[in-house]
């Protein structure tokens, strides 16, 4: 599984250019669902099951686009100025390497004589090598990733993209391991969460749920000086109440904490102050979506290196599976 | 391009007739919510040459030409007819009006401007102090619109808070370019209006001058529920900040610049653009030798914003027409720029196929 998840963080697919990722993880799922098709953004849809007496359609929704860049300018020596695709801290990206769709790599600096304050997006380029617009490889308009592998760390794994690649594979090993649910599943793969959950609103309309569950990163609090929030890393998945887009269905939160009592499986309660989730535009599809979010603890949040618990990984796809597999209240 | 149709055509030329067209929609107001005077330029301009025409709820006008053939692809284009202005607040006395700013209009490019105001476009002035009164501290001090006043004389029993107003600038035509107060969108309605009429035999086309885009893509978010559009194109006209540097470096941070031909979008804070159909109208511009710019990426955004989350999801692309000081009273388009922009929608319309949205997205 962590060889799934290595490949998956790996994989190119910043918002808006979703292809490479979402054909791995169509080949992936293919053999596990009864339907499966792409929508007109990119959303990669796959339905699970038929709704029996007792069952529900349910909308579980993992975003697969990354943070990216996108070249907005390249200067007369061959510097290639950047618009960030997604929520990036400049912070973060210093001596950050980045690729592009074309295979073109470079390193992440920004213009030195600024950089006794944070520097704004508008500061910052990627040398590419080149020493010429001429001879630059990338155009504007091109769009790259940032690239960090994949680091094991045991009971702990780190890596760029797991916002949302974890919710990935979580959504993948759900889907595997479900056997026999009276619910109509459809799992639904996202594009274009980072710049504004865009794509969990198209595929919400088209799907047309009873219930939507995303499944996504939160924000860890215990890092030095970290956020006062309530997540911890290993203690178990989140159960969303809140953030600034959502506040969760009451039903949709007792599901989730009923399925993990019967199950033993710890769990955490999340109140986030800020961001938001594919399930912010869930919610709003149609006439209104009971909605609710499992999240797990992710350190280091939209940096290149972001860090999960392995336990609250399989804890949260061990969850996942119970709340779908059983008739659900609302 | 694909086989059936990729035979190039004649591209048509910007005529007398649409740069007076042009000049009679920059000219006229409709700020956003008062679109009523533009569409009813739109309706005469296109009656006749339209299967259907509806004013909805929020004040889209929608037209529908079908095609000749069966099961057409679906082609949305929009182009918002609204535009940045003033309403009316508060009669302080009579011929002095506070106001507020509809849309997007920096507070410094106020003071001074003459403006047309209320249903019968009373001539009015936005006041400000003579700099002979004006002290050095008041002068660095940027004019809050709270702090500033309409002033048409009085005389004004019938101009009620509640009515809007626009700059007075007058449409010219200065050598290579065109100047006026609304040219964004004004020169993307008048663009609409000429494709509906040209517009190929093979394809529906669902031409939407939106409501209310000026104040948040109000109009485009419920346009395209009418007739469900297959594939959207959005055109409008978009800032050119293009003038070199004050301190001679690089200038960067552009947006677009005028005379490199029409803008295509990638990504904007609203939408990330279809590729396939960037592709698409690239390897049109190539093709016809039309140039073109990627209007660099960052905030800021189109009707696109709203259309293409619209229902299920609708491929959308963007292509403005760039041009300097947008929103502020005088904004300056280069002729070149908008007939190419007009070639490349023509052609655009004249190839597209369903074909293109059957490869990967």
């Amino acid at each position: 599984m962590k060889n799934l998840l290595n490949t998956l963080t790996q994989t190119f697919g910043p918002s808006g250019y979703e292809k490479e990722i979402r054909n791995f993880i169509q080949k992936e799922i293919e053999p596990f669902v009864d339907e499966i098709h792409i929508d007109a953004l990119g959303n990669l849809i796959a339905r699970k099951g038929v709704q029996k007496e007792d069952g529900k359609r349910i909308m579980i929704s993992a975003h697969m686009d990354e943070l990216g860049v996108m070249a907005s300018h390249i200067d007369k020596d061959g510097f290639v100025y950047i618009a960030f695709i997604g929520g990036i801290n400049p912070l973060t990206c210093f001596g950050s390497r980045v690729k592009f769709m074309n295979g073109t790599e470079g390193v992440v600096y920004a213009e030195t004589k600024k950089m006794n304050k944070i520097p704004d997006v508008t500061q910052l380029f990627v040398d590419v090598g080149a020493s010429s617009k001429d001879n630059c490889p990338v155009k504007v308009g091109d769009v790259g990733v940032f690239v960090r592998p994949f680091l094991d760390l045991e009971s702990r794994v780190v890596s760029k993209a797991l916002d949302d690649r974890i919710g990935c594979l979580i959504a993948i090993e759900t889907l595997k391991s479900i056997k026999d649910s009276p619910n109509e599943l459809y799992f639904v793969f996202t594009v274009q969460e980072e710049v504004g959950v865009r794509g969990a609103v198209t595929s919400a309309y088209a799907i047309d749920p009873d219930m939507g569950i995303a499944v996504d990163v939160t924000i860890a609090s215990d890092v030095p000086g970290g956020e006062q929030l309530n997540p911890v890393l290993g203690k178990g998945p989140c159960v969303k109440v809140k953030d600034s887009m959502l506040i969760s269905h009451s039903m949709v939160i007792k599901a989730m904490t009923d399925a993990a009592d019967r199950k033993e499986i710890p769990y955490q309660m999340e109140v986030l102050r800020f961001a938001g989730t594919d399930a912010g535009a869930i919610q709003f599809a149609r006439s209104g979506v009971p909605s609710g979010c499992l999240s797990v603890a992710c350190r280091y949040v939209h940096s290149p290196s972001e860090m999960v618990d392995w336990d609250d990984v399989e804890n949260s796809i061990r969850l996942l599976t119970e709340i779908l597999d059983k008739p659900v209240i609302l | 391009m694909n086989n059936t149709n990729d035979q190039l055509i004649d591209l048509p030329v910007l005529t007398d007739e649409m740069i007076g067209l042009l000049e009679t929609l920059s000219n006229i107001a409709g700020v956003s919510g008062n679109e009523i005077a533009v569409r009813s330029i739109i309706r005469d301009s296109i009656t006749g040459f339209v299967d259907e025409l509806h004013t909805d709820a929020l004040g889209n006008l929608i037209a529908l030409k079908k095609a000749k053939v069966e099961k057409p692809l679906k082609v949305l284009i929009a182009a918002h007819m609204d535009e940045v202005g003033f309403m009316l607040v508060e009669k302080e006395s009579d011929g002095i009006f506070r106001f507020k700013v509809i849309g997007g209009i920096d507070e410094r490019a106020l003071a001074g401007k003459p403006v047309q105001v209320g249903k019968k476009q009373k001539p009015g002035v936005i006041g400000a102090c003579p700099v002979h009164l004006s002290t050095r501290e008041e002068r660095e001090r940027i004019l809050s619109v709270d702090t500033l006043r309409i002033d048409t004389g009085p005389g004004t029993s019938e101009i009620q808070p509640g009515e809007y107003a626009t700059f007075a600038t007058k449409f010219i035509r200065m050598g290579q370019s065109v100047c006026g107060k609304a040219l964004d969108n004004r020169i993307g309605v008048a663009t609409l209006i000429e494709l509906i009429k040209n517009c190929p035999e093979n394809i529906e086309l669902i031409a939407a001058f939106t409501a209310q885009e000026e104040i948040g893509l109000r109009g485009a978010t419920v346009a395209p529920f009418r007739y469900d559009p297959d594939v959207a194109f959005v055109i409008d006209c978009t800032p050119a900040n293009d003038q070199p540097a004050w301190d001679q470096s690089e200038n960067t941070h552009y947006k677009t610049k005028l005379n490199q031909g029409p803008a295509i979008y990638a990504s904007d804070g609203r939408t990330m653009y279809d590729h396939r159909l960037i592709r698409y109208l690239t390897s049109l511009c190539e093709n016809y030798a039309i140039p073109y710019q990627i209007r660099q990426p960052g905030p800021g955004g189109t009707d696109a914003g709203a259309i293409h989350l619209s229902k299920n999801g609708i491929p959308t692309a963007s292509v403005s027409v760039p041009g300097r000081y947008a929103h502020t009273a005088a904004m300056i388009v280069r002729i070149a720029d908008w007939e190419k922009h007009f070639q490349l929608m023509t052609a655009a319309l004249a190839h597209l196929h369903a074909d293109i949205l059957k490869a990967d997205r």
